[in-house]
């Protein structure tokens, strides 16, 4: 099969209700209309400044562009770098348009979750999170500037090991209601909506180690056995081949692809004729599932 | 005279069996690199020019930051390979540098800079052959290529070059029409309003002359509009079948 079979197959269905609108189109003349993201108005007329799929709530307007830097909104589960730790806040690569800002007082500190941070927590900043550690976080409010304002005030979020970063176009994110999943093969997976995924093994916490001061912010890896390493590697590789046709991510999606591409050794995932067939699979699966 | 090239013939056409006012066989491609927020390729003729956005994203340096809104930076650039004689490549080369500013400068008027404060957008525009024309090629280049990253703008930016010659305007010249002492007028322009956002002459024209050949151009400029849009649309809707469902 090549590119021109899933074409045809995907074209009839749902084409006619997606409305494309490029940069300086008039999306409608009618004044009663709001404008949203990506529209400007011009003589009373509402007009596209993206490329995307016009999208209406209501009496508001908005374009989405099917590709683009991670735009926040509050309650947004991310996962994202360290780049630099300042006063009293650690600076956070997101892939947004914008570093995301950690302030020192939303995260957890190790003993007592709620309590004061004094100067010396502001001295041993970098013993929490120093330049190049990966967390999850979840978006807390905005500045004035647009920048995210994150925080990690919760046992889901915080610092993350054992595990490896996946990176894709954050438009393929979907909004579900979890996206800490743990997939049947065992491996966790967090789906940050900035495009940024966490494909580590699966180590569950138990209560008494969560009180102890070193759990939240240690640097120190789970052993990770030679199997485990390679079931995170194929996850990844599936991930990354969804990716590569531009294919939507959510759990069961994954899940699908990765059962599709069982048979194939990990290293050939992302070869093009069989990761094609693989998101060819899983997208046929996934709407046999949608219509039951 | 005798000896110098006839740019058009006696039957109307030109070296590459053109009509004046016809412009070269264009071909486009977006979204070409994984790493970039956007990207593009594009032909026009036999110059290629391949363009890579990233952004709006946290400066690099610190020096750059605008706090109402965000900084664009273009870095043009010519490859050694892409003409005829291999030339080793200057470190910095005024006029490159010169032709980054003046794209740059046509591309802060239709991006919507001021909705991402403390921001930087860069665009890098390569070209890999010349055939002529390869400024208004690579602006065509970098409009596809911000679209294609989801950066918000107010129109297209379309550009297309016109020249003056036995006694008619021709429209996208060559490589061979341009080096043959014929004035070569750049134009880019935003087609919605018609607004002229750019125009670029390197030679003399007399300027009673000058009304054609900008009318020409711009008429190039407004077939470039429409394969552009068609490309993006293509594109877009491609995207839309597999991302949203």
């Amino acid at each position: 099969m090549d590119q021109d079979d899933i074409e045809m197959e995907i074209d009839g269905e749902d084409s006619l209700d997606i409305h494309v609108v490029t940069p300086g189109e008039v999306v409608t003349r009618d004044s009663a209309f709001m404008r949203g993201h990506g529209t400007y108005t011009e003589d009373e007329t509402l007009v596209a400044s993206l490329a995307g799929v016009v999208d209406r709530v209501n009496k508001l307007i908005s374009i989405k562009p099917l590709r683009t830097r991670y735009n926040g909104e509050i309650g947004d589960v991310v996962v994202g770098r360290i780049t630099e730790v300042a006063q009293k806040r650690w600076k956070v690569d997101m892939n947004a348009r914008q570093d995301g800002v950690l302030l020192l007082s939303s995260v957890n500190l190790p003993g007592g979750v709620q309590r004061r941070k004094n100067e010396s927590d502001e001295l041993q900043m970098r013993t929490f999170f120093a330049e190049g550690d990966m967390l999850s976080a979840e978006v807390q409010a905005f500045f004035q500037d647009g920048a995210a304002s994150l925080h990690t005030r919760s046992i889901k979020y915080g610092k993350l090991r054992n595990g490896s970063l996946v990176t894709v176009p954050s438009a393929l994110i979907k909004r579900t209601k979890s996206h800490f999943v743990t997939l049947p093969c065992g491996v966790d997976v967090i789906l940050g909506l900035n495009g940024y995924i966490w494909v580590a093994k699966h180590v569950p916490i138990s209560p008494e180690q969560a009180n102890q001061p070193d759990a939240l912010y240690h640097n120190d890896n789970e052993p990770i056995a030679d199997q485990e390493r390679e079931i995170i590697a194929r996850v990844s590789n599936t991930i990354l081949a969804l990716a590569k046709h531009n294919n939507f991510i959510n759990d069961t999606m994954i899940v699908y692809a990765y059962e599709a591409g069982s048979s194939h050794r990990v290293k050939d995932i992302l070869k093009p004729d069989i990761s094609q067939e693989i998101v060819q699979t899983a997208r046929a699966q996934f709407q046999e599932a949608q219509q039951h | 005279m005798a000896a110098r090239l006839e740019i058009v013939s006696p039957e109307g056409l030109r070296v590459d069996g053109r009509r004046p006012a016809e412009v070269r066989r264009v071909l486009t491609r977006t979204g070409v690199l994984s790493q970039a927020d956007g990207s593009a390729y594009i032909e026009q003729g036999n110059t290629k020019c391949l363009a890579a956005v990233y952004g709006p994203r946290e400066p690099v340096k610190r020096a750059g930051v605008l706090h109402d809104r965000a900084t664009i930076n273009v870095e043009y650039n010519v490859s050694s390979f892409s003409s005829g004689e291999r030339r080793a490549k200057l470190r910095r080369d005024r006029k490159l540098l010169e032709i980054g500013l003046m794209i740059k400068q046509t591309f802060e008027t239709v991006v919507a800079t001021t909705s991402f404060p403390r921001s930087e957008i860069d665009i890098y525009l390569q070209i890999l052959q010349t055939d002529g024309g390869a400024v208004h090629t690579a602006i065509n280049a970098a409009t596809l290529a911000l679209i294609d990253a989801g950066i918000p703008m107010t129109d297209y930016v379309c550009a297309c070059s016109a020249g003056f010659v036995n006694d008619q305007a021709i429209l996208d010249l060559n490589f061979l029409e341009e080096s043959a002492d014929v004035p070569t007028l750049t134009v880019a322009l935003l087609p919605k309003s018609g607004k002229i956002s750019m125009l670029g002459l390197e030679s003399r024209l007399h300027i009673d002359k000058l009304e054609p050949v900008i009318a020409l151009a711009s008429d190039g400029c407004m077939q470039m509009k429409d394969t552009l849009d068609e490309a993006i649309r293509i594109s877009t809707r491609n995207l839309a079948k597999t991302v949203l469902h």
